[in-house]
């Protein structure tokens, strides 16, 4: 059990039941669609990326507790920061999940929650969908579908 | 509580601790927990009979099969024979050239897809299959339309799992070329009244072939009672080996039939100007085969026919009532599947929680069951969910084993609050 709330700790389990910026935004200026078809989670990404920033963002779409999450604290995360910096953040994400030490003096925050999740290897996947399919609405690539298969 | 247990129950708690016995790997622990095998629907755990037959055949009867004049090959090549009689008989088939080995359900559908559909299906013509298919039993045939400009047609099932028996009928017709059939839905634990579907195709002149893959480890079935053109069935999930399977049609379709793949074996005779392939079962055996998988497939069937399918079925039809009460009386499930009659498979969905976290709680409580679309996402498009929880059960499973998953959910509770 303790392993159990060491891998869904309360701000994972706040975020699944409420997800922050989950709506459709009408006026996006790059979105992007993520799916994970060994376990159907689907998340759609939104971006309102003005001068380099992410001025906004939101999703939408259903997935286990991880995966919801993670699509959550990751749009407080990147909101206000530069296409660059958002990248940043998510490799210094990925490092963590990966067991890749993480760069010198990159802050994750809150996302650090997730470190538990490397104890699992099938459900590093959960934790990163959101963040392949932010990359490739930043990106750019309207018709691209990300798919972690 | 308090009344001793009844004598019957007494037999049937010490048969299935012998019955554990026989297989290896439930004796193990993880997490640090007693494993909770409960994903029987996926593949079964092996007796020890069939890992030895398998270790039997490379320690002394090593050789290939159909070829050699030596002794080992004689050897292999009887014990290989003998699992095809075995199959025979395990299936009620009257001979043994109905029986051909494949890779499992999987390919015994690709099969008959290929061989026998392929050249009568034409423009228009249509392939009929039920909404609760497998994606084995919905591909193939996608691919096959897709090729010959046919239709693909679907059987509709209603909210409880069952199929619409009504519209069954209706959507036969002189277009349709072939029904294909889950015998026991994998993902909803339906069992099909494929006897009387069967039936119904005939009174129309179309033949059948039925998924069997759920249906083998769970019910006694016969072949020529129920009077398909083609079963299918996969060695894994009837406690033998992955990759061997076997397909049952009938010896006049056979007859007829192309072969699926060229190579060695499949032939009578090799020239450059043409060949004359070899008679059925062996047409579409191309290659060496699995020969330690179809040995060990017997074993496995001799196994499941020492205990008797008609206990086994007794034991986990029981299994199953006791476990669908026992997980309705944690708050916020909901069946995914109460067909009149269901084998082995109890699928469901917990509010507020998605089936792959109940999975991984689960595992770290020892218990293994399949969370997800279970290769079935019709299935789930039907009933409005993305995933399920499903426990499936077999001849090992036990009434703690049933307290262990009850217990195991109510901790997701507590975790998801």
């Amino acid at each position: 059990m303790s392993d159990m709330r060491e891998l869904y700790q309360e701000i994972i389990l706040d975020h699944n039941k409420k997800p922050r910026n989950c709506y459709v935004m009408d006026c996006a200026t790059r979105s992007a669609d993520g799916h994970n078809p060994l376990c159907g989670d689907i998340v759609k990404v939104y971006l309102r990326i003005e001068n380099g920033v992410i001025e906004e963002i939101s999703f939408q779409g259903h997935g286990c507790a991880i995966c919801t999450a993670s699509t959550s604290l990751m749009t407080e995360s990147v909101k206000g920061k530069t296409v660059t910096q958002a990248r940043e953040i998510f490799e210094g994400f990925h490092d963590m999940l990966t067991g890749v030490a993480a760069e010198q003096g990159l802050e994750l925050g809150k996302l650090q929650v997730f470190e538990g999740v490397r104890e699992y290897p099938v459900r590093v996947k959960c934790a990163t969908l959101a963040w392949h399919t932010l990359n490739a609405a930043m990106d750019g690539d309207d018709d691209k579908k990300v798919s972690t298969e | 509580m308090s009344n001793p247990p009844a004598v019957a129950e007494v037999a049937a708690a010490f048969e299935v601790e012998r019955i554990r016995a026989d297989f290896p790997a439930l004796h193990q622990e993880v997490h640090g927990k007693p494993l909770v095998y409960l994903d029987n629907a996926a593949t079964t755990q092996k007796p020890r009979e069939v890992i030895d037959a398998v270790r039997y055949f490379y320690e002394r009867d090593c050789s290939n099969v159909h070829r050699g004049v030596h002794l080992l090959s004689q050897r292999a090549t009887v014990a290989f024979e003998r699992a095809r009689t075995t199959i025979r008989k395990f299936l009620g088939a009257a001979d043994s050239r109905e029986i051909v080995f494949t890779r499992g359900t999987t390919e015994g559908i690709n099969l008959v897809a290929s061989s026998f559909v392929r050249p009568r299906l034409g423009e228009g013509d249509e392939v009929l299959i039920s909404a609760m298919e497998h994606h084995s039993n919905i591909v193939p045939w996608q691919l096959l339309c897709e090729e010959r400009g046919a239709q693909l047609k679907v059987i509709p099932i209603d909210d409880d799992g069952d199929i619409i028996l009504a519209d069954y009928e209706q959507l036969l017709n002189k277009r349709t070329k072939i029904v294909g059939i889950v015998h026991v839905s994998n993902a909803l634990g339906t069992v099909n009244p494929v006897r009387e579907m069967i039936a119904t195709a005939h009174a129309h002149g179309v033949p059948v072939l039925v998924d069997g893959a759920q249906a083998v480890p769970h019910l006694a079935v016969d072949v020529q009672d129920l009077d398909c053109d083609f079963y299918v069935f996969s060695g894994h999930k009837v406690y033998g080996p992955t990759g061997i399977g076997a397909l049952y049609g009938k010896r006049e379709h056979l007859m007829e039939m192309v072969p699926y793949q060229g190579g060695g074996d499949m032939i009578l005779s090799v020239s450059f100007e043409g060949t004359t392939y070899n008679e059925p079962p062996h047409r579409f055996e191309a290659g060496t085969p699995n020969i330690e998988g179809a040995i060990g497939l017997a074993a496995a069937l001799d196994y499941v026919n020492q205990i008797g399918l008609d206990t086994i079925t007794a034991h986990e039809r029981r299994l199953l009532a006791d476990a669908t009460s026992a997980v309705l009386e944690i708050p916020g499930i909901r069946l995914v599947g109460s067909a009149r009659e269901r084998a082995s498979a109890l699928s469901f969905v917990m509010d507020g929680v998605h089936p792959h976290d109940i999975g991984t709680i689960l595992d770290s409580e020892g218990v293994a069951i399949r969370a997800g679309h279970h290769c079935a996402q019709p299935v789930m498009k039907r009933y409005g969910v993305s995933a399920t929880v499903r426990a499936s059960f077999a001849l090992y499973n036990t009434d703690s084993e049933i307290d262990a998953l009850a217990a195991g959910l109510v901790k997701v509770r507590e975790v998801f609050g």
